[in-house]
């Protein structure tokens, strides 16, 4: 091996500089969330005082929040899943053209979409006010990216011949749905749900305007908190919603690791 | 003929579910936007006087050009790294990699506040300057702020779709324009890019559209940012100016659609979050 060029070490230096940029303010919101004063900085002692105060004032919207994802998950495994495996079997025109619908809510601005439920739905008080409102919002943003990862996978095995084998071996419909499909699509199924679930508990574009006093979800309660309370109090806020949502980012890149990046952009 | 005929009938089934939802809280919605979009005292015309009044049209070309600007940075920043994550192998790449994808999946409201924290009045980028010239540089809450925050969100999926592509190159290609005597920048620019061009292409569409469109960052930052979605926001909620709301939504969804749907036919690919 001969030695490395300076375009190597220039090339290096500017990806360390934009990683950096990614997460230093990561680091810095972290450490905010547990000193004493941000301002003079470690030297003035670390606390756990703000995170507490976070817990108290915000653990509703919290478990709110885990509440709406797992909900919103149901519901796109529900509707999700079998639209996917009909657009795997179905090649035609109209297949794509039904696929190519289900996708719009994830072009089209969450603040569009808000609005235009709450111009259409927005007199139906009951419903207005209730949880579910948000919920709708949720799954449609999210649906997309269920059917999409589960398709990729249908995609890519051969349904109609295992189904066929398992037809010829007198299993009905519902048990080649069951024992056959839903197993042989569980990894784009796995990778659907994390990203439903991250995605729903972060979502902010659509639920700040679909909310009310009285559904309030982490997102909401951190774009309050970054309004109006200290720097430290916001970045205790945010080391939460990090602890939150770390996890299944993780889980979501070791995932997508030995299904391979290439898979996905056949479709 | 039977079989497929009770396959055809089971397909429907399958699909009504999901169907409904989407025809009763996506179709049905936006058709009304569309309604209530015309319903101003201008009616229909109300799309056009967009174009007409100055202060929706400063908001629509400022917004284009933010996303423009944003496409562009991003575009450089990412491919700049993305290449040289693909094409060399040295300790610490994996963690290098993690670092800059793990904010994939950061809502705007937690990205505006990053930026807060870099370019704030607390930040570090004020503390950085203040120690070298004195000047405390704070930009956060001004367009600057706002493009560094697109620009934070975009870069870590452009990233990823840079190198999923890269990966794919087919490393002859290269080889044959070395030995025949090209230099390394025209490589990069006859064989390498050109290579790239669909993933460019996609993730491009992608940047453009999340920056017309996102909320959060912009309010975060402030809510004096002219930018589309937070014109929308303040005609809505501040002046009840709902018909204008309605109208400006309907064609920042349009806009945003459109560049997904040209930049997909385009290369192929398939289209991310917009958020």
């Amino acid at each position: 091996m001969r030695g490395r060029g300076i375009a190597f070490h220039l090339q290096l230096a500017f990806t360390l500089l934009l990683a950096s940029f990614l997460i230093v303010p990561v680091l810095a919101s972290m450490l905010a969330g547990v000193t004493a004063n941000y301002l003079s900085g470690v030297a003035g002692g670390l606390t756990l005082r703000w995170l507490g105060e976070v817990w108290s004032g915000y653990a509703g919207q919290v478990v709110s929040s885990l509440g709406l994802g797992l909900a919103c998950l149901a519901c796109t495994l529900v509707l999700g899943v079998p639209a996917a495996y009909v657009l795997a079997r179905r090649q035609g025109h109209v297949a794509r053209m039904i696929e190519e619908l289900l996708v719009m809510p994830v072009a089209v601005p969450g603040l569009a979409t808000a609005l235009a439920l709450i111009v259409t739905y927005g007199t139906w008080g009951d419903f207005r006010t209730s949880w579910s409102f948000i919920l709708v919002g949720h799954v449609l943003f999210t649906l997309p990216f269920m059917v999409r990862s589960v398709l990729a996978v249908m995609a890519a095995i051969d349904l109609k011949t295992l189904e066929e084998g398992a037809a010829s071996l007198g299993a009905t419909f519902g048990q080649r749905f069951l024992g056959v499909v839903l197993p042989n699509a569980r990894p784009g199924i796995v990778a659907g749900a994390l990203m439903v679930l991250t995605l729903s508990v972060g979502e902010f574009n659509m639920t700040w305007l679909l909310h009310t006093p009285l559904t309030k979800t982490l997102p909401v309660g951190l774009a309050d908190a970054y309004a109006s309370l200290r720097l430290e109090v916001a970045s205790a806020y945010t080391l939460l919603f990090f602890v939150m949502i770390v996890p299944l980012l993780v889980a979501m890149q070791l995932l997508s690791k030995p299904l391979g990046s290439g898979r996905r952009q056949d479709r | 003929m039977r079989a497929r005929s009770r396959d055809d009938f089971r397909h429907l089934l399958l699909l009504l579910p999901a169907g409904i939802v989407f025809a009763a809280f996506f179709l049905v919605p936006l058709g009304q936007l569309f309604l209530i979009g015309g319903s101003g005292k201008s009616g229909y015309a109300g799309y056009a006087d967009i174009l007409v009044h100055p202060k929706y049209l400063r908001s629509l070309v400022s917004t284009l050009a933010l996303a423009a600007a944003t496409t562009v940075a991003t575009l450089l920043l990412s491919t700049t790294a993305g290449l040289f994550l693909v094409r060399n192998a040295f300790p610490g790449r994996a963690l290098l990699v993690a670092m800059l994808t793990l904010p994939l999946a950061f809502p705007g409201v937690v990205i505006g506040f990053m930026v807060i924290m870099l370019a704030g009045r607390q930040g570090l980028i004020g503390d950085v300057t203040q120690a070298l010239t004195g000047e405390k540089l704070v930009f956060a809450y001004s367009m600057a702020g706002l493009f560094m925050g697109y620009v934070y969100f975009s870069v870590p999926r452009t990233v990823l779709t840079i190198m999923a592509s890269a990966e794919k190159l087919d490393p002859r290609l290269e080889e044959a324009a070395r030995s025949l005597g090209a230099s390394r920048l025209r490589v990069l620019a006859d064989v390498i890019l050109p290579g790239l061009k669909p993933a460019l292409l996609a993730a491009g569409a992608i940047c453009f559209a999340t920056a017309m469109g996102a909320f959060g960052t912009a309010f975060t930052l402030a809510t004096r940012i002219d930018v589309l979605p937070m014109t929308i926001y303040t005609e809505f909620t501040l002046q009840a100016n709902i018909a204008v709301a309605a109208a400006l939504s309907f064609v920042l969804g349009a806009v945003t659609w459109a560049a997904l749907a040209l930049a997909r036919t385009a290369s192929g690919a398939t289209v991310a979050a917009a958020g």
